[in-house]
């Protein structure tokens, strides 16, 4: 009985210290990356290309998305809205959403499982094939030469991606709202002109996709550096960058909107 | 040219988590040769490749190459020693997202100034002297075994290192590129006046092209020699490997209880 009890604490002290050290781990691989980042910034050709892998690549399912998210808030909007009699407050209502919340962390979401796993796949790839350990032979630092731009490409298409995510939705919005169902259009635009706010809703969306493209480049490159270097080490790893980006995707998203959005 | 050999480990001993995987290993690889280290599966060959290259660090002792202790140096100093270094991997690991041609640039795009013609001219050298000038544009996933692991030799030795090293460069070939690996890694290293360690367990193929062996076992050096001197060897293990024998030092099975008794106990159970 105190034999269990003792294992049970044992293997519990060991599941939270090795997370600690994992975390502390993937921190000190983040300053390395940011210490790194050097060769990415001067052959800026390097990030260039990871961002047409990440960030173009991602813009099928990027646009699509964001045109149904959009259509459907236009359904659920105008019905809600209808019982008040301020259907014209639709295009206030379908752009807020967007550009507050939907765009930033559903375009994060699906970031995470487009371009997250493919980032950790192709690390854990090239480390299970020895590609990292090749080029550290080669006196070329796999960190600067293959993390780096990886990150950098993800941090500088999530912004992008997240504005056309929203830009699409505000379109399906006004298809199913204006063109479908028949709100003003006249009031549809302007009472959205009139009340989203360029510092407040703008700003504060593009500052949230921003953190979440670090949050998920940085939990995919590591990842995929970290993997086990084997079949099962690296599909493992990148279910953990979809599990554990997603979560902290909505854990960020929670604690910046505490800060950005109460008592405005 | 100094006599000072180009490598020389003295005394080595690496422990992976508490497990000796290396002790007490004195090599010398004098410059121009070729040396192979030889052994079965996980005897620390490998390791000691890395040991060599600066990967890993010894637990004692010491790795000299060119005159420098490896295990010393900075970052700087180390990255400056691998650029004259070049090393085969067990699957030629090429980068799969780059061209034949754009793998064997690699290291002059990374590591100099020179204008892209001149980096064509000697890619194409270096594809022409593995027979693979026609296949520069090609991409790895396009390549046979053989032909990938020459591409991987053309990349090894792009910037004309002075040390050389090839981790299994016979694993998984067939007998004709098993034989063209074997005479390039001869004719590679003569050409370029370079010295070469070969860690392989494949005995007839790399007899036939090395001037010193080094057997390990179990992480120790069981023998060395001329290739002649390995094929006489006495010592058991030695000849067990060299021959190919099926039991000996090295028993056929793997540690258990007599299968008698194991089989009576059952029998006994049952009854």
């Amino acid at each position: 009985m105190d034999n269990a009890i003792v294992r049970t604490l044992r293997g519990l002290g060991e599941k939270v210290t090795s997370r600690i050290w994992r975390l502390g781990y993937a921190s000190r691989f983040f300053l390395a990356i940011l210490l790194h980042s050097g060769t990415s910034l001067r052959r800026i050709n390097l990030t260039i290309r990871e961002i047409y892998f990440t960030g173009v690549l991602s813009l099928i399912i990027i646009l699509v998305s964001g045109m149904f998210v959009g259509m459907v808030l236009g359904l659920q909007g105008y019905d809600t809205l209808q019982r008040y009699g301020s259907t014209e407050a639709l295009g206030v209502l379908v752009s807020l959403s967007l550009v507050r919340e939907l765009g930033p962390v559903v375009a994060a979401l699906l970031f995470a499982s487009r371009a997250g796993s493919a980032i950790t796949a192709e690390i854990g790839m090239m480390k299970a094939t020895e590609q990292l350990s090749a080029m550290e032979m080669m006196a070329v630092d796999p960190i600067a030469r293959v993390v780096a731009p990886r990150f950098w490409g993800g941090v500088i298409s999530m912004p992008l991606l997240a504005a056309l995510f929203s830009a699409m939705g505000i379109f399906g919005g006004y298809l199913v709202g204006v063109q479908l169902i028949g709100v003003d259009e006249g009031s549809f635009w302007s009472q959205m002109q009139a009340s989203v706010d360029f510092r407040e809703d703008i700003l504060n969306g593009v500052i949230k996709s921003f953190v979440f493209g670090v949050i998920v480049s940085w939990v995919a490159v590591f990842e995929g550096y970290d993997a086990e270097p084997t079949a099962e080490g690296v599909s493992g790893a990148t279910t953990r960058t979809v599990v554990t980006s997603s979560l902290a995707i909505l854990a960020a998203d929670f604690i910046l909107t505490a800060f950005m959005f109460t008592g405005s | 040219m100094s006599l000072e050999p180009l490598v020389e480990i003295r005394d080595l001993n690496f422990t992976y988590d508490s497990r000796p995987v290396l002790t007490g290993i004195n090599m010398t690889i004098p410059r121009g040769k070729v040396v192979a280290v030889m052994g079965s599966s996980g005897c620390g060959k490998t390791t000691t490749l890395r040991l060599i290259g600066g990967q890993l660090r010894p637990t004692s002792g010491s790795v000299k190459v060119g005159g420098q202790m490896v295990h010393e140096l900075s970052g700087d100093g180390l990255y400056a020693l691998r650029r004259r270094m070049g090393m085969l991997f067990q699957f030629g690991a090429l980068f799969t997202d780059m061209s034949v041609y754009d793998n064997i640039a690699f290291q002059m795009r990374e590591h100099t100034d020179l204008p892209e013609k001149v980096i064509r001219d000697l890619v194409m050298m270096k594809l022409h002297a593995v027979g693979l000038r026609g296949a520069h544009d090609l991409m790895p996933a396009e390549l046979s075994g053989g032909m990938a692991r020459r591409v991987a030799l053309a990349r090894a030795v792009a910037l004309d290192p002075m040390l050389i090293m090839y981790d299994e460069p016979f694993a998984g070939l067939d007998p004709i590129s098993l034989s063209i690996i074997g005479e390039l890694i001869r004719k590679l290293n003569d050409v370029l006046g370079a010295s070469s360690v070969v860690v392989t367990h494949d005995v007839q193929e790399s007899l036939k092209i090395v001037d010193y062996v080094y057997f390990v076992s179990a992480g120790k050096i069981v023998a060395e020699g001329t290739a002649e001197e390995i094929k006489q060897s006495k010592v058991p293990y030695v000849h067990q490997f060299v021959w190919g024998e099926a039991d000996g030092p090295v028993p056929f099975q793997y540690p258990a209880r007599p299968y008698g008794e194991e089989l009576m106990e059952r029998a006994g159970r049952r009854g």
